[in-house]
């Protein structure tokens, strides 16, 4: 049986030499990022900004229209629909009710429910939340914290396991990662909740995963061809693993793939944040946090006590490919 | 590397057999499994797959801090009357935190300390400091102010009463399996799977039940009451359905008893109306005093307290003294019965909020498992279809590890007794996809060694060899996600980083050691000269 090669042997692609290119699409693309969020914000969801949630299927898709004017109807404020998939399943966002009382909130969510039962007869309720402002403030205190802390772990364990300058292009190019999560939910406006902070850490576990594999292999180019420039064992290093790069992300896309098309409504933010941060966390693995590396000063001959010897390395030298 | 002993082989397919095993439970029908008459470990379906509500409640600790120092005004005032000589006090106010009191005559003051010493009690804790701090000012004033430790310790005490009867409120609505748990210093999480209305189980939540029996000051001028100051030892309360129109009624501020003396409440319907209404019974000692009091007040009205609103003003017609006693309002047979729930279990030691509720309906919790199932079914056919054709043998080997792996994520989730959430099944999913990575790993060193003519013993030792190092490191820095998101995250998060942390341990055991071993036994079995990869 002949077996699929996804990438062809001994591939010999010079991404040091667009290194210069990719740094500036790269710059471009996080400063577009960077203002989009500012200008359009992100569509934050119950969880982060307080208020209620209801979601509501209908026996056949309701006229937007009627059903804004029926919920605007009931005096509780401001309410923006929201479609998923499906034109029968709707969710209904309301801001805080004044006196943020339980009182109030239940009065509305029931003032809403009873009106579009009766404006939409068959219309059943499938889940609904309220959450106070206070304890909004603490999930969004929490969800800034996890990432930041993340980071800065992932970051910590590159330094103390490999060189510093491997610390630092693993977290510029995690930073480039979230920067471009941040401006595809601006620019979609999907909403952005709790889930998607979960999300979010993923993204930051895999693409520092495809980094640390690469970073991985540099350490022990570097050592073993110890005479080798800098660039040209980048080069090496990033063409020898990117069967292995192409490999798993496509194996985690097909799951993934599975996920949003068959996952259901509720996870779709969730795997679409997802599928975005694996397609840009292997960009900026190739692309940026290698090649920064050289930027960085790094340099072959690291000091002996990173270099953990292996007989079988160190035994034989092997000539690299293509030559 | 290659080398397993047999002791090895047999104990890594012991620890598969058993933790599969393990999984079982869980993927049979509940019904079913409970016809076998033993508890076996399964996984609880969280509350956005299995339907059901999510409340979480806040206790207000300014609260707690004021009942307390309203307990210590009494306390202060008992003490220094009750033991000779008696010490007499004036000006006692708690405004702005503190209690503070004058004494009449400031010769007494190392007495006065003496006792407020005594009632302050010892120390906190461990640690052993105290709980009041206790100033003179003036030579004649007494301040008492609360330490901190002392308020951080009455929040504690407070949090523990407070979700202990909300244990028994929500035991009495008779639910399925609630689980309520503190959260923080001054929370509690309230879940309870299949309740599709939380209205009922919020309006038993949000009393504090605090009865009282008071006798109503019937010398309250109207103007008095209009301005809500009443004389000395009376207070002014709400009274909505107060008969003369005005919703406010003078009551003497002690109470002739409290719900503290109740040994039961229950629901009824009055035998004269047929309205629904709450009987209570008095414990012996609270049937005894009320019989004394109601017999020394005949024909004299006294109210019925319920959270500082009165509920009703009857008259005293005649001494009660079988210790029984009847709260007629306008009730409707549900908050009647509420009440007497409300009653039965205790008053609240602290009014709780509502900040934060969710309810997901059974069709949307019975949706999403169904399409859970089939996405990790087709996630995995896909990815097993993938590997297969990359990598031939070995694919069929890493794609028995994923198979594997699925089954002891289960199992490992039942066993510690997990909960399964949706983003639960997210983090199954994304699993099934990073799982297999390992195997890239090493299949693709594998590759590599051989393009660089090593042997095919050789090639796949050092693949291994190799690959671990990295698997290891790439994997570290997974798991530092998944903890950081298992210790900020809440509910549904928390889930996806435990089925995502749970993914990263078996993983590397099925992915790594499991395929080793298959890969070491063909290879000493047929001893192939190249191999296809």
């Amino acid at each position: 049986m002949r077996l699929l090669k996804l990438v062809p042997d001994n591939t010999n692609i010079d991404f040091v030499r667009l290194r210069g290119l990719a740094f500036g699409l790269t710059l471009i693309l996080s400063v577009l990022a960077i203002g989009v969020t500012f200008a359009k914000g992100l569509n934050f969801g119950v969880d982060f900004e307080g208020g209620l949630m209801i979601e509501e299927r209908f026996v056949t898709p309701p006229d937007l229209d009627r059903l804004r004017e029926v919920v605007n109807a009931q005096n509780v404020g401001e309410a923006s629909l929201q479609q998923f998939g499906d034109p029968r399943t709707l969710t209904i966002r309301l801001p805080i009710q004044e006196g943020a009382d339980e009182g109030a909130t239940n009065a509305a969510v029931k003032k809403v429910e009873t009106a579009i039962s009766q404006a939409f007869p068959g219309a059943t309720f499938s889940r609904y939340s309220t959450i106070s402002g206070k304890v909004s403030g603490e999930l969004v205190r929490n969800g800034v914290l996890a990432v930041v802390l993340a980071v800065l772990g992932i970051g910590l364990f590159a330094i103390v396991r490999f060189e510093w300058q491997f610390g630092v292009s693993t977290i510029a190019a995690i930073v480039h990662d979230l920067l471009m999560t941040l401006g595809f939910f601006a620019l979609t406006q999907f909403e952005f909740d709790l889930n998607i902070v979960a999300a979010v850490l993923t993204i930051i576990g895999y693409s520092i995963n495809d980094k640390i594999v690469i970073d991985d292999r540099i350490r022990e180019n570097m050592r073993r061809y110890r005479k080798m420039e800098m660039r040209e064992i980048v080069n090496l290093s990033v063409n020898e693993t990117l069967p292995r790069t192409v490999m798993t992300s496509v194996t985690i896309l097909l799951a993934l793939g599975a996920l949003l098309f068959l996952g259901g409504h509720v996870l779709r933010g969730f795997t679409a944040a997802m599928i975005l941060g694996i397609v840009v966390g292997t960009y900026s693995s190739i692309y940026v946090s290698s090649s920064l590396l050289i930027t960085l000063g790094l340099r072959a001959n690291p000091a002996p006590e990173k270099v953990t010897r292996s007989g079988i390395e160190n035994a034989e030298r092997v000539a690299p490919r293509g030559e | 590397m290659l080398d397993f002993p047999r002791w090895k082989v047999v104990s890594i397919w012991l620890t598969i057999a058993v933790l599969c095993a393990l999984a079982i439970p869980s993927l049979i029908p509940q019904r079913i499994t409970d016809k076998w008459g033993v508890n076996l470990p399964r996984i609880n379906l969280g509350l956005d797959l299995a339907g059901g509500s999510y409340l979480l409640l806040e206790a207000d600790v300014n609260d707690v801090a004021e009942s307390r120092l309203e307990a210590m005004r009494e306390q202060v005032q008992t003490e220094m009357r009750r033991q000779d000589p008696r010490i007499e006090i004036g000006d006692i106010s708690s405004r702005g935190g503190r209690l503070s009191f004058l004494l009449r005559d400031p010769s007494q003051v190392d007495a006065a300390r003496e006792r407020l010493l005594s009632i302050t009690g010892g120390g906190v804790g461990m640690t052993g400091q105290r709980e009041w701090d206790i100033q003179v000012v003036d030579s004649s004033r007494l301040v008492l102010t609360p330490t901190q430790a002392g308020l951080t310790q009455a929040v504690d005490t407070a949090m523990g009463d407070a979700t202990e009867v909300v244990r028994r409120r929500i035991d009495e609505l008779g639910t399925r399996e609630p689980t309520i748990i503190r959260q923080g210093s001054n929370r509690i999480v309230v879940q309870v799977p299949g309740l599709q209305n939380p209205q009922a189980l919020k309006d038993l939540l949000g009393k504090t039940a605090k009865l009282e029996f008071k006798l109503v000051d019937e010398s309250a001028t109207p103007q008095q009451l209009a301005s809500k100051q009443a004389s000395a030892g009376s207070q002014v309360l709400v009274y909505p359905n107060n008969p003369t129109g005005i919703p406010l009624i003078a009551v003497k501020r002690s109470a002739i008893i409290t719900g503290d003396q109740l040994s039961d409440a229950r629901m009824e319907f009055s035998q004269q109306t047929n309205e629904p209404q709450v009987a209570i019974t008095f414990d012996s000692q609270g049937g005894r005093k009320f019989a004394r009091v109601t017999q020394e007040n005949v024909n004299k009205p006294f109210a019925i307290i319920l959270d500082n609103q009165v509920i009703s003003a009857p008259n005293i017609n005649e001494p009660i003294t079988g210790g029984r006693a009847q709260i007629s309002g306008s009730f409707t047979t549900e908050s009647a019965n509420a009440l007497a729930i409300a009653l039965r279990s205790g008053k609240l030691p602290v009014a709780l909020k509502v900040v934060e509720e969710s309810t997901v309906g059974p069709d949307l919790g019975e949706e999403s498992i169904r399409a859970g199932i089939l996405a990790s079914a087709v996630a995995v056919a896909l990815v097993v279809a993938f590997m297969l054709v990359t990598y031939g043998r070995f694919g069929v080997y890493a794609n028995l590890a994923v198979v594997i792996n699925v089954f002891v994520i289960v199992g490992v989730l039942a066993l510690i007794g997990g909960t399964l959430t949706l983003p639960g099944i997210a983090g199954f999913v994304l699993t099934i996809g990073t799982a297999v990575d390992a195997n890239v790993l090493i299949n693709e060193r594998i590759r590599e060694e051989r393009h660089r003519g090593r042997s095919v013993v050789q090639a796949v030792e050092l693949g291994y060899k190799e690959a671990s190092r990295t698997i290891f490191e790439a994997n570290m820095t997974h798991a530092i996600s998944g903890i950081i998101m298992f210790l900020l995250g809440s509910g549904p998060v928390k889930g996806f980083a435990v089925v995502l942390l749970i993914g990263i341990a078996t993983s590397v055991f099925t992915a790594v050691l499991f395929t080793r071993m298959l890969t070491a036994g063909w290879l000493r079995r047929t001893k192939p000269k190249t191999i296809n990869i």
